[in-house]
């Protein structure tokens, strides 16, 4: 990807070290590493200037506190501006039972709307409502047969007209729900530019016609300065009440969240992880700011890691790290670690300076974590300590011994050497960071 | 294919949305020619998505030309800019689909999810079928919901023929079958319709590239025309969009979708400065007429005027 602001911040923090106070001379070049930060993640650049201000402002002239470094000062008062910007509350939508609910999406075309109506109508089902999708998109050539198909998929009604009118088949899906006792409805609607009039008119009347409980406007992640512009217009129009963020799988920084924020004030309430149709997420605005930022979600990762983590345990790695001695038994211990605290490739993700780029190489799904640990287990205890003298004929010991293939084998000493450099980097980035998990 | 210089000004005269008439009165407000000017520039043109990187270079350029010149009047900053950013986008590419010497012409559309390939295919195709051309399309997104039917649809519209497998069935195979039957059919120009892939899944670059060496198989010298659809919509993404994916397709050149909106697209200027891929197409809208083909010099007239 693109920079880290992190590897960046670190090598700032070195030269801001042994200053007790931040003053607008200190901080001026860290300033300006995040203002670019910031515009790499596509935050508008307005908000990124506004933004700065207030980051100097309540930086200067606080006092450094005793266990942080003045860089690491600087970025947490960055990383609470972000939050307070962003929110930090999880918000979720009321659908009572009792009542037949109503969610319109609406947004530009392609961002990923009728992919999420169904994603929506099966995690609101899975909380026991009951919904109908509406295919209320009549302009996008096969748009009613997609929304049928992902219908057929989720084994849900999915009402259309042959008619295409928009508003007969909006009364069509009420009428269906109110016989069949559906307490929701999920609008599909037609990509639409903000600025086309006779769109957005269409839209508004629909809006006017059913009601809804709901308008959540759908934004692709990967938006750039312009969604300031799409978001004000969509939420002047139709006053939207959420914001769902989609493709949020890609690796964009997806700074758009902020803006959006920014100039409608409407929260983000759900995220898009993938094509299928249980990619969806509760969106959690405090993840989305270390994400911004480019520092992974470090705050997480801390909280998932002391909670997880066996300090006696953390304590041995991290006296072994600073020897330098990384063997395949600390390996195979940091599996067993990460393990406790959620899918490993979620969770390297989540590490700052850990991109899609370095996962490529050490890439541990769940089902690989069981490969890797019979291999491991089946070495001996010389060959877990000194992995260098594990050798060709070594190698098909262990191949046959783990009932896996000599490839396996080498491909785990190779992740094996990867954490291990992988390790040392982030030893060294982060000093005296709270990453007890891998040592200080 | 005739330009139609004036439907991309007029439609581009919304993209703009006040970019010119800023840097015009930002210049306008100055006097002298400083570092706060160059700064306000700067800032315009990040604005624009041009991209953080090309963004410092193009600056950096412009105060050197400055500097060179001489230059003392604001009102001439513009002039320089244009000519610069025009540098970087440099060409023309009215002649380069040129279908005459393969036949047939194999072009392979790919990008990430929900920017434009499918319509895209839709409209080409329109053209070529009104050049008396014989077009042919391959359905080889066999993933997404009614992808199939969507681009059944754009064949009917642009009188192309299809060749389809069922929802769920390997896109290879689509493509073997589609290029072989396209041989024996004598058609001109094949246009394969790629799932939306986000770069970053390897499992999915893997099958684009197996879907490259299909094509290979049948026919050596192609695909031709490898083509990545970017949505002018998208921020600094697509530049590691169009690294990742030209490291696997090699990517002639770039379509460039929904300039009928408001986003101005910028962020090709700073992938056709780092990787030197240019853009061929322009996207105006969703009618099968709304494709033209991109012109540096109009792009830029538009962006500018
Ligand atoms: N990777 C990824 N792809 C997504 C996500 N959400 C949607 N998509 C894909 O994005 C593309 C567009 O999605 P659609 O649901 O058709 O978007 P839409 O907004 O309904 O599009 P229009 O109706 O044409 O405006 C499809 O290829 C989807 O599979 C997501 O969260 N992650
Ligand atoms: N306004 C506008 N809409 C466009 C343009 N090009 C495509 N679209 C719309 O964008 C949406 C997505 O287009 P598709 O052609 O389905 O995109 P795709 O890349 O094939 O999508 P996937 O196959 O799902 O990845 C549709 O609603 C199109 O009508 C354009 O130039 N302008
Ligand atoms: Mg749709
Ligand atoms: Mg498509």
């Amino acid at each position: 990807m693109l920079n880290d602001l992190t590897v960046r911040m670190e090598a700032i923090v070195k030269k801001l070290r042994g200053e007790g106070k931040l003053s607008e001379e200190n901080i001026k070049e860290s300033l300006r590493e995040i203002r670019r930060a910031l515009l790499e993640a596509d935050v508008n650049f307005k908000i990124v200037k506004s933004f700065i201000n207030n980051v100097q402002n309540k930086a200067i002239g606080s006092e450094v506190l005793k266990s942080l470094t003045p860089g690491q000062q600087l970025v947490k008062v960055v990383h609470n501006e972000l939050i307070s910007l962003m929110g930090d509350k999880l918000l979720s939508l009321n659908l009572p039972h009792n009542r037949i609910n109503k969610i319109m999406l609406v947004g530009l075309q392609g961002s990923g709307k009728t992919t999420f109506c169904a994603k929506l109508a099966n995690f609101y089902r899975k909380k026991g409502n009951k919904p109908v999708l509406t295919a209320c998109d009549v302009h996008r050539p096969a748009a009613v047969d997609q929304l049928k198909t992902l219908g057929k998929q989720l084994d849900l009604p999915v009402i259309h007209h042959p008619s295409n009118k928009v508003s007969k088949i909006a009364t069509e899906s009420i009428q269906y729900a109110e016989k069949n006792l559906n307490d929701l409805i999920i609008f599909d609607t037609a990509g639409r530019m903000h600025i086309d009039q006779e769109m957005m008119q269409e839209v508004l009347l629909l809006k006017e016609q059913v009601k809804p409980d709901y308008i959540l406007f759908v934004a692709d992640a990967m938006s750039g300065q312009d969604a300031v512009n799409v978001a004000h217009e969509f939420n002047i129009q139709l006053e939207f009440d959420g914001v769902v963020l989609t493709k949020l799988d890609g690796d964009a920084r997806g700074g758009a969240a902020l803006s959006i924020k920014a100039v409608t004030n409407k929260p983000v309430i759900f995220a898009g992880i993938g094509e299928k149709i249980n990619d969806i997420e509760e969106f959690h605005p405090d993840r989305m700011a270390s994400r911004i930022l480019g520092m992974g979600d470090i705050l997480s990762l801390i909280e998932k890691a002391e909670a997880s983590v066996d300090e006696e345990q953390a304590l041995k790695i991290s006296k072994r790290l600073k020897k330098n001695l990384f063997t395949l038994n600390d390996f195979y211990d940091q599996l067993q670690q990460l393990k406790k605290m959620g899918p490993l490739d979620q969770i390297i993700k989540m590490m700052p300076g850990m991109e899609s780029k370095m996962l490529k190489n050490v890439d541990i799904s769940g089902n690989e974590t069981n490969e890797i640990e019979a291999i491991i287990s089946s070495m001996t205890y010389n060959e877990k300590e000194k992995p260098e003298i594990i050798n060709g004929s070594r190698r098909k010991r262990i191949a046959s011994g783990s009932g896996t293939s000599i490839q396996s084998v080498n491909k785990v000493l190779k992740q094996y050497d990867h954490m291990k450099s992988m390790i040392k980097k982030m030893n060294k980035g982060m000093k005296p960071g709270k990453m007890k998990f891998m040592g200080k | 294919m005739k330009r139609i210089i004036d439907g991309l000004k007029s439609k581009l005269a919304k993209t703009k949305n006040g970019f010119v008439a800023k840097i015009a009165e930002t210049i306008k407000l100055r006097t002298k020619i400083d570092q706060d000017l160059l700064d306000d520039i700067e800032d315009i043109l990040l604005e624009a998505d041009i991209g953080v990187d090309v963004c410092s270079f193009i600056i950096e350029k412009l105060s050197d030309k400055i500097r060179l010149n001489r230059i003392q009047d604001p009102s001439r900053v513009m002039i320089l800019l244009k000519e610069i950013i025009d540098n970087i986008l440099d060409s023309d590419h009215d002649e380069l689909f040129n279908a005459e010497i393969y036949s047939p012409y194999v072009m392979f559309f790919v990008g990430v999810n929900g920017v434009g390939k499918t319509t895209t295919i839709g409209k080409l195709a329109h053209q070529y079928v009104q050049q008396g051309k014989k077009v042919m399309m391959i359905a080889a997104d066999t993933f997404r919901a009614a992808a199939i039917e969507q681009l059944s649809i754009w064949s009917q519209r642009s009188g192309a023929i299809i060749q389809k497998h069922q929802s769920g069935a390997d896109p290879s195979a689509v493509i073997f079958d589609g290029l072989t039957s396209a041989i024996n059919k004598k058609i001109d120009i094949v246009m394969i319709d790629t799932a939306g892939r986000l770069h970053n899944k390897v499992n999915l670059m893997n099958e684009l590239a197996k879907m490259k060496r299909t094509i290979k198989k049948v026919i050596p010298s192609a695909p031709h025309k490898s083509i990545l659809v970017i949505d002018s919509s998208t921020g600094q993404n697509a530049i590691i969009q169009a690294k990742i994916f030209d490291s696997i397709t090699d990517i002639d050149c770039i379509a460039l979708t929904k300039l009928d909106g408001t986003a101005k697209g910028g962020i090709v200027i700073g992938i056709k400065h780092e990787l030197g891929i240019p853009v061929e197409l322009i996207g105006l809208g969703e009618k099968i007429e709304d494709l033209q083909y991109f012109n540096s010099t109009d792009y830029i007239e538009a962006l500018f005027e």
